[in-house]
């Protein structure tokens, strides 16, 4: 039980050290409750099985998007609590805190919801959601080789995992130190020059907004 | 904080990368070409251009979506204006009008002057029931699908017919409300 004042009862986890990982989990759901990714980074507890976490983290943020709306006193007309929500009414529900967490929301109109658990002392994530969602489009929503609705994985057989690979060094590169991004990239890197026989390949990855870095790929 | 601004369609349009405009119509019509060589039947053509449409709205909405920032639109008045203004300005680098509201304000029209699918394109006489830009039915019929709203699109004016510009209509037929989609005994 917590009382008032007595916030040492529960330990706040350790402050994140300069370089080290913010996010502890991150989701990606689409409007139909399919989860499209889910990346963690620090969990020490895990108390269902993930089928099961997904419901209920989507339930959770469906009912909290659905009653943080109905409870807006500056909306000017509500339905009656359970009634599903038209489009036209905005998301009104950005982040909720506890000792322990922070998880932040955001809903495109579309429906593309992208949740964000970090450490309780984290600023306002909506900046970095957008970037998350812009992501998003470059480079899921741009593949050709990627079906709308279903979870985002592996798309190639031969192993060019081009998508969620570049998916994730882009989401590393927000959430921890570039430079260890730039070491992830390297990797990849390697990782395609073992796949790939005797041809030419050019391979451009994004560093920041402004900054692009084109890797020429080049075998004999 | 304070919340985002729509951006105008000429401040994205000046920010996103964009192609040669000879080259997009020229590719577009080397689609249109091999259809028509490989279905024969102009209608058939016309279904596989509005379902090509329909694939490419359904993710284009969400690349709308991340570079606009726009907000939820309050009714389909705010949304046929947002996508001419906005949405057309960026993905071709034209505005187009809308007009013709009906009464209930869930049909409209939107009156492109300059299309830059058309240029240099002639309908030859076998191919008269073609609608040559119907991937931009599909386009839109998509991209609103996705927004949660059903709708119908058509052309009602075709310059490559005869007509003086081209005309969609986009019909509001239904707004499909969100729904929670697991069942509540799991």
């Amino acid at each position: 039980m917590q009382f008032f004042g007595s916030s040492e009862i529960s330990p706040s986890p350790p402050l994140p050290t300069a370089s080290g990982n913010n996010a502890h989990m991150m989701y990606v759901f689409n409007r139909n409750g399919v989860c499209l990714l889910y990346r963690e980074w620090n969990r020490p507890l895990r108390t269902l099985d993930s089928n099961q976490d997904h419901k209920l983290m989507f339930g959770l943020l469906f009912s909290l998007k659905s009653l943080t709306a109905k409870m807006d006193p500056s909306s000017v007309e509500k339905g009656n609590l359970g009634v599903p929500q038209l489009p036209g009414q905005g998301c009104s529900f950005h982040s909720f805190r506890t000792n322990t967490y922070k998880l932040s929301f955001m809903e495109s109109p579309s429906g593309i919801k992208i949740i964000l658990v970090t450490h309780p002392k984290a600023s306002d994530l909506r900046e970095s959601l957008k970037y998350i969602y812009n992501l998003y489009v470059e480079y899921v929503v741009k593949n050709p080789l990627y079906t709308p609705g279903t979870p985002i994985k592996k798309l190639l057989e031969l192993g060019l995992d081009f998508t969620s690979k570049a998916f994730d060094v882009r989401v590393d590169v927000q959430i921890s130190e570039a430079a260890s991004a730039m070491l992830f990239c390297a990797q990849l890197i390697i990782d395609l020059l073992n796949l790939i026989w005797g041809e030419h390949y050019l391979i451009s990855f994004y560093l920041e907004d402004k900054v692009r870095v084109v890797y020429t790929v080049e075998l004999n | 904080m304070a919340p985002a601004v729509p951006r105008s369609g000429d401040a994205i349009f000046a920010n996103v990368e964009r192609v040669n405009a000879e080259l997009f119509t020229l590719t577009y019509g080397a689609i249109v070409r091999q259809l028509l060589t490989d279905l024969e039947e102009v209608e058939e053509v016309n279904k596989q251009l509005d379902q090509m449409g329909y694939n490419i709205g359904i993710r284009l909405i969400d690349e709308f979506l991340a570079k606009s920032n726009v907000t939820r639109c309050v009714d389909f008045r705010e949304t046929a204006e947002v996508i001419a203004k906005v949405g057309f300005k960026m993905f071709l680098g034209v505005t187009a009008s809308v007009t013709n509201w009906d009464s209930e304000g869930t049909s409209c029209s939107l009156i492109l002057e300059d299309n830059p699918l058309v240029d240099f394109v002639e309908l030859p006489d076998t191919c008269q029931g073609l609608y040559y830009c119907n991937i931009l039915s599909g386009v839109v019929r998509g991209a609103l699908e996705m927004v949660s709203m059903k709708t119908e699109v058509t052309w009602v004016r075709d310059m490559l017919r005869g007509d003086d510009a081209f005309e969609l209509q986009v019909k509001l037929l239904k707004q499909v409300p969100e729904e929670y989609p697991y069942k509540d005994d799991e």
